[in-house]
């Protein structure tokens, strides 16, 4: 079985499953469920946007999905590994491994240079000098950042910074890349610039997730969900999603 | 390999740290400066006290008995010790021929005089009556001449060896082999001159002292006196047991009853120590203490920019944890930079003390500072590093990665 790109994808390839997953929030005498029992799956290689208003739940879901957060009931499937009963180290081992951030405001090390920052979460993985330097300067190389390795973020544009974070994300080889509003913080041309980068991984088999509320940069995606007051509210393919259709009909 | 790998990384961080931050490094330093610094000194001084004292008792002799009716630094009353037997030379000739870890020993006794020679007069001089074998057992070096033979003090021969006080204060320009001086009213031959010993604690000089026969003391200044038996032991390491044995010795030659205490005193050179030891031991600690605070002062002070720096750095903290930094791996990030900071405080601080320890050296008291205390410098730093950093590093260790990223 081939995908819309031709790229040869397993069966039953559920990547992430989530299910009932619900996150409580706890203030003062104030209970509020910010997910209210969400379940849904992500095959490899897909390209999902979640969108949302502001205080939907969606950041949740991200941070979850992201383990940087731990449902408080539910289970979250990960490669087949159920990362909602994980420690601290563990999701931070989870993270290192299989999860590749872009953050909206970049999120860089502003002391560090390009190529320092690409480098470190090889530096977490344990990976020895040599080896971090050669795959770093290949992700920047892949975003075409090869002549702006040296500077340092504050010496970078915005789209530059952000090639920079993918580049970091990308270093590796994770399992999803988890974008939450990458263009947010950069002009209209600069973010297409980044779409089309974030497509182009698409295309290379990486599975990219995703959150935005602007309906134009949704429509990158492929498939669209949609999250209101803690639950799905409508998970549809989007317009570019039907184009390239599988060829099976699924 | 996967820890080296995140301490070298955290040595990076840490390096970045402190010299983005080059004044506030400096500053949150200054405390471990200082506290290093009198923590080093203070250890200097007393290292040098120390050195003072063990020089000014060495005259005693560190392998010497002393048999004598006075026990050094005794808890009795003066009278109690006074009312006792004297110590006679009968008992001197039964401890010496019964004694078998002795290797020599000698009686002397002593009382002061005045010492004229021609019209210069020296008063209270301490005149000593002891035998030959006075020499081998303090091993005193001739600087002029000779000591007096055995010949001279079985026949009480008015002989005479000076210290070299008396020497330099009667003949300058002159030699005083030979010359005949008066000790009271008594007319003495020198023979020879002791080379220059010092003083006992820096009170007593053992160089205003003029030795002559014993059985000549007797004859001029009375023969009612109690003496003191010194004895050198065979062997230093094994002077608890000379030291039984010449009590029992003594006991027998004093015919004290068993059950009795002693009546007489196996004095030694460690009298002196203990007795010391009693003394400074509470001052060391108390100085020690107090040099200590400051060092805890400097401590708050990197604990408190620590906090800072861990506050500063939430968003860092939370990019790191997002892109797979562990606790244990923020945990390092921080102590190192705390433990850097403190062991560069703890450097210049020894940079600072070890020139000031060559002053005091120079003109204050002789001393060194000893490479013990330059360990116990950076020791201390790199434990302070570790007290100050511990709190700030575990509660960054412990932030909430979602909350330290939304953090601006």
């Amino acid at each position: 079985m081939n995908n819309a790109n031709g790229i040869p994808v397993e069966e039953s390839s559920n990547l992430i499953q989530i299910r009932n997953v619900t996150k409580l929030y706890v203030m003062g005498s104030e209970e509020l469920y910010a997910l209210k029992g969400i379940s849904m799956n992500i095959a490899r290689n897909e390209y999902v946007a979640i969108m949302g208003p502001s205080g939907s739940g969606k950041s949740t879901l991200m941070n979850i999905l992201g383990c940087l957060d731990t449902p408080t009931s539910g289970d979250y499937f990960l490669n087949g590994k159920n990362v909602s009963e994980m420690d601290d180290d563990e999701l931070a081992e989870i993270r290192n491994k299989e999860i590749g951030f872009v953050f909206q405001t970049f999120n860089l090390l502003p002391r560090s240079n390009a190529l320092h920052n690409v480098e470190l979460p090889l530096v977490y993985k344990g990976m020895p000098k040599a080896d971090r330097i050669e795959r770093a300067e290949q992700a920047l190389f892949d975003v075409g950042l090869q002549d702006r390795m040296k500077h340092k973020p504050n010496e970078l544009s915005g789209g530059q910074r952000q090639r920079v974070a993918i580049a970091r994300a990308l270093v590796n080889d994770p399992s999803i890349i988890l974008a939450d509003e990458p263009t947010g913080n950069l002009d209209t041309k600069t973010g297409q610039e980044i779409m089309e980068l974030l497509e182009q991984l698409n295309l290379k088999g990486n599975t990219i997730i995703i959150v935005t509320h602007e309906e134009d940069i949704a429509q990158h995606a492929r498939r669209i969900v949609k999250i209101r007051d803690g639950d799905i509210e409508a998970d549809y393919l989007s317009k570019r999603g039907k184009e390239i259709q599988r060829p099976d009909g699924e | 390999m996967n820890f080296w790998i995140e301490i070298r990384e955290n040595l990076v961080i840490a390096y970045r740290a402190i010299t983005a931050n080059k004044l506030r490094s400096f500053l949150a330093t200054l405390g471990i400066v200082i506290g290093v610094t009198s923590v080093t000194l203070m250890q200097t001084a007393i290292e040098g006290i120390n050195r003072a004292f063990e020089k000014s008792i060495s005259a005693v002799g560190a392998d010497v008995l002393y048999v004598q009716k006075f026990e050094w630094f005794g808890k009795e009353d003066f009278s109690y010790y006074r009312n006792r037997k004297d110590i006679t030379m009968n008992q001197y000739e039964y401890l010496k021929d019964n004694t078998q870890s002795a290797a020599i020993m000698c009686p002397s006794t002593g009382t002061s005089k005045v010492l004229k020679y021609r019209d210069l007069v020296l008063e209270n001089v301490f005149v000593v009556g002891t035998t030959d074998e006075y020499q081998e057992t303090f091993g005193a070096n001739m600087e002029e001449g000779r000591f007096f033979t055995k010949n001279e003090s079985d026949g009480a021969y008015p002989v005479c060896v000076i210290g070299t006080d008396i020497r330099n204060a009667f003949f300058e320009n002159a030699d005083p082999i030979g010359k005949s001086i008066k000790i009271g009213t008594y007319s003495f031959r020198i023979i020879g001159v002791v080379e220059k010993q010092g003083s006992l604690l820096g009170l007593f000089s053992l160089d205003n002292r003029v030795l002559i026969p014993i059985e000549r003391f007797f004859n001029l200044f009375g023969g009612k006196r109690s003496l003191s038996i010194n004895i050198k032991a065979a062997d230093i390491n094994d002077m608890d047991e000379t030291k039984e044995e010449v009590r029992s010795i003594m006991r027998k030659a004093r015919k004290v009853d068993y059950g009795d205490r002693d009546d007489f005193g196996v004095n030694q050179q460690e009298a002196f120590k203990t007795t010391y030891e009693s003394l400074t031991s509470l001052i060391k600690i108390i100085g020690t203490l107090i040099t200590s605070l400051s060092l805890i002062v400097g401590s708050v002070g990197i604990a408190n920019i620590m906090f800072v720096s861990v506050k500063e750095r939430t968003k860092e903290i939370g990019i790191r944890k997002a892109i797979g930094a562990k606790r244990r791996t923020i945990m390092y990030q921080f102590l190192i930079e705390s433990v850097a900071i403190c062991l560069l405080g703890g450097l210049i601080g020894i940079m600072i003390a070890f020139p000031i320890s060559l002053i005091i050296d120079a003109y204050v008291l002789p001393t060194a500072m000893p490479l013990w205390v330059i360990l116990l410098g950076i020791f201390v730093s790199l434990l302070f590093g570790v007290l100050a950093g511990f709190f700030p590093a575990y509660s960054a260790s412990k932030m909430d990665p979602v909350e330290s990223l939304r953090y601006e």
